[in-house]
């Protein structure tokens, strides 16, 4: 059983609660302080991405949020009401632009890939120049020590964790 | 913190003052801003975002949509960005390598101007 269970009408006005109790939840399980700010925009970004589902696909049906404190990690799990294959990138199309490099650049990033491009390059020519699809999962994947997306009976559940600070009751 | 606005023009360029929030329930203020700015022939933005307490990719998202509009009249959208948290997510997309971001509103217009 999670401990901190919250389900909200998919409006974006409610991403930011998420986040509020998220960041709350997570202080008080022993998540470092340094860490709270990434636990944030991950909870963030999985709720963006689920109230977007939900608003085109089924926008009467809640999602989920669930967060636990059990053991060494503080895990947070976003479920949604709609099918992953109808909302993630398809195979093969990066999700984001070409990796910065260094700590925190997300797996799934394909070098040169993506529609982002440098400045003074063909962007500033007036090629294409938007975010590429699943860019909110790849920041979480940047983000949390452990991610996942998985089936949740018809929709789709986002799993992310973080370590707590051992000793944190 | 909800989002609060502000622009003012200096030595030709737009400033737009952002404070607060930018998510997916507050971005489409500053997209909408952004447009009307464009659309009043604004080409050279820069975006100040030493007050913003949170930015997503949805916020990600209109930055880059901006870009997009005012490099199509051969125009520039340079940030001013300081926090840490903040600069994260641009490092995490690759955005760094996509935005000029300047550690204040002088130095984006100064590096500006000095490009022309």
């Amino acid at each position: 059983m999670a401990t901190v269970e919250v389900t909200f009408t998919p409006l974006p006005a409610h991403v930011r609660t998420a986040r509020l109790v998220a960041t709350a939840v997570a202080r008080r399980s022993g998540v470092d302080e340094s860490l709270l700010d990434e636990v944030r925009l991950a909870v963030g970004e999985a709720c963006s991405r689920a109230v977007e589902a939900h608003q085109k696909h089924c926008p009467g049906q809640p999602i989920r949020v669930a967060l636990t404190d059990d053991g060494e990690r503080f895990e947070v799990v976003v479920t949604d009401a709609v099918p992953a294959d109808v909302t993630l990138p398809p195979e093969g199309v990066p999700m984001v632009a070409a990796p910065a490099g260094g700590n925190g650049t997300a797996p799934g990033a394909a070098p040169g890939g993506g529609a982002i491009t440098e400045a003074g390059s063909a962007a500033a020519n007036g090629a294409i120049l938007q975010l590429p699809a699943g860019v909110g999962l790849a920041v979480i994947s940047g983000l949390a020590d452990d991610f996942r997306i998985s089936p949740a009976g018809d929709g789709t559940s986002v799993a992310m964790s973080w370590k707590r600070r051992s000793g944190a009751a | 913190m909800d989002l609060k606005l502000g622009h003012y023009n200096k030595d030709g360029i737009e400033v737009v003052d952002v404070e607060g929030e930018i998510d997916v329930y507050t971005a489409p203020r500053l997209r909408e801003l952004l447009i009307d700015l464009v659309n009043k022939k604004n080409y050279q933005l820069v975006v100040n975002m030493e007050k913003v307490e949170f930015l997503d990719s949805t916020g990600l998202g209109v930055l880059v949509g901006g870009l997009k509009r005012v490099r199509a009249h051969d125009g520039s959208l340079d940030l001013v960005c300081t926090q840490e948290r903040i600069l994260k997510i641009f490092r995490i997309t690759g955005l760094t390598k996509v935005f000029g971001i300047h550690d204040s509103v002088d130095e984006a217009i100064t590096a500006r101007k000095a490009e022309k």
